[in-house]
């Protein structure tokens, strides 16, 4: 019998102790960052990092301000009036709250996938070569093999290669969001931002696209949002507990979740929030 | 602490509490009496402590049962789950001190009917004293969840060992006196071996406490009372 946890690479046991943390390099760094819905403020002074080829959980009651954080790393908000963000987040070293930030540029380095998943109303194989049109010329032969390398890169090749030209649409729930991590991978960000990818699927869909996040980790950074915390406990590294819009604690997932330093943090994780 | 917002949540911890308790109290009623019955020559009074064994032993698979559901239907984390793995610890030492207890009142009935040496006694009696208090003081410890209570019983276990030590030294010297000592002394060096092992698993006892509210360990090294090497 195979040891599955050590087939995955690297090896989700591959915890950073306090030590390693300082051979960790930054890829994102959250710091004093405050974020206003109108005269709401909703994210008060924030600072967290984001280590290179780790996943951070962000997790917290409703309201927290977990998914308001997630959508300042890539400038979604900038899509809304009325919203702002003070502060700085870097991306290896540069500010991209800078207004000289071209978003669109960051947005192809910072991809995000949402929680319902949201292909377009086109062939599998359009949903994802469409994304990579929009910044490279390529020829027929080149693009199938990027179509091929993004299907594989978020494990739903096999189940589609005979069906490329089949509607994103007709594939199910779990499919679908794979095709999405599919299409987000497809233009080889950095950064991917994942706000709750599971909550709309089934407990098998989940845990294939949570081995897909821990697969992920190899060549990306990655960011998660989860109501779940057994689903923190097992993608993530690091995990962020947020309350009120701010942080309250952050740590090594693990410590966190057996031994946390915040009094909040614990009525949280043990379901005594009332 | 506040409570779970579920509150059958709540209800499993409590009744892991009671039945740690319970296990406890027996387990200390079958100290008391084993050394009672090898003290005061009862066969009888050894015999009922034999006879209640079995009832421990069905306790401790009772909570481990109690614990597996109770991790499978909450996923506890953090204090909780510490809780719990505690408590299959701390029920296994009691169940194990349980087992020594036995074999103490087995002893008794064994040499209940052997010429008495009153003097060889004495050292046990003041080791089965304080075996007693270090198993009462950690059962206080894990009910109030006190950490330092539960260390200070950790430390005192280097005196079970040095009396262990000396009660050994005197049943060599009792043996080396008068052969027809000699079977009386080895059963006695078995029952103070016995005793020891019972500070051994309170001392366990004592770091579960301490891992249960403070998420940290004891140091490996317990503190140890005796350089000779004992039976």
């Amino acid at each position: 019998m195979t040891d599955a946890v050590s087939q995955s690479s690297p090896s989700r046991l591959t915890h950073a102790s306090a030590a390693m943390r300082g051979k960790l390099a930054e890829k994102m760094a959250i710091r004093n960052l405050d974020f206003f819905y109108g005269d709401n403020r909703a994210l008060k002074a924030v600072s967290v990092p984001l280590y290179a080829n780790q996943v951070t959980a962000f997790i917290g009651p409703s309201g927290c301000g977990k998914s308001t954080l997630l959508r300042v790393l890539n400038r979604m908000y900038s899509l809304y009036p009325h919203q702002r963000a003070a502060g700085e987040v870097l991306l290896d070293g540069k500010n991209i709250l800078d207004p000289d930030q071209d978003v669109n540029a960051l947005r192809a380095r910072v991809g995000m996938v949402f929680q319902k998943p949201t292909p377009f109303p086109m062939s599998i194989y359009e949903n994802i070569a469409f994304g990579i049109r929009l910044y490279e010329k390529l020829g027929k032969a080149e693009m199938d093999e990027r179509v091929e390398k993004a299907l594989r890169g978020a494990a739903i090749w096999d189940e589609v290669k005979d069906k490329l030209n089949a509607s994103g649409l007709s594939l199910s729930g779990g499919q679908q969001q794979r095709l999405c991590i599919a299409r987000t991978v497809a233009i080889q960000p950095e950064v991917i931002l994942f706000d709750e990818p599971c909550s709309a699927l089934d407990p098998i869909s989940t845990a294939k696209v949570e081995e897909l996040i821990d697969e992920l980790r190899a060549e990306y950074t990655i960011a998660i949002v989860t109501h779940n915390m057994q689903q923190a406990v097992r993608v993530s590294q690091f995990t962020a507990f947020m309350y009120l819009g701010e942080l309250i604690e952050y740590g090594e997932t693990d410590k966190i979740f057996t031994t946390p330093a915040e009094r909040r943090t614990q009525d949280y994780i043990t379901g005594r929030f009332g | 602490m506040v409570n779970h917002t579920i509150k059958a949540f709540d209800a499993d911890l409590e009744s892991l509490d009671r039945y740690i308790s319970e296990m406890g109290g027996i387990a200390e009623k079958m100290l008391a009496d084993a050394m009672d019955a090898l003290a005061s020559m009862n066969i009888e009074l050894a015999q009922r402590v034999i006879a209640t064994d079995p009832r421990l032993d069905m306790m401790q698979r009772e909570i481990e049962d109690h614990c597996v559901r109770t991790i499978a239907r909450r996923q506890p984390m953090a204090v909780d789950l510490r809780e719990i793995v505690g408590v299959i610890r701390i029920s296994a030492d009691l169940e194990r001190i349980g087992d020594l207890a036995k074999n103490i009142a087995r002893r008794a009935a064994r040499i209940a009917s052997e010429t008495r040496l009153p003097r060889a006694i004495i050292g046990l009696k003041s080791m089965r004293d304080l075996a007693a208090v270090q198993l009462n003081d950690v059962l206080d410890a894990y009910a109030q969840r006190d950490p330092e209570r539960a260390r200070a019983v950790w430390e005192r276990d280097v005196e079970l060992d040095a009396l262990e030590d000396s009660v050994f030294r005197d049943l060599l010297t009792f043996m080396m006196e008068d052969p027809r000592n000699i079977t009386f002394c080895t059963h006695l060096l078995f029952v103070s071996k016995n005793l020891e092992r019972v500070g051994d698993h309170t001392t366990n006892i004592a770091e579960t406490v301490v891992y249960i509210v403070t998420g940290e360990p004891l140091p490996i090294d317990r503190p140890r009372g005796s350089d000779s090497p004992t039976l």
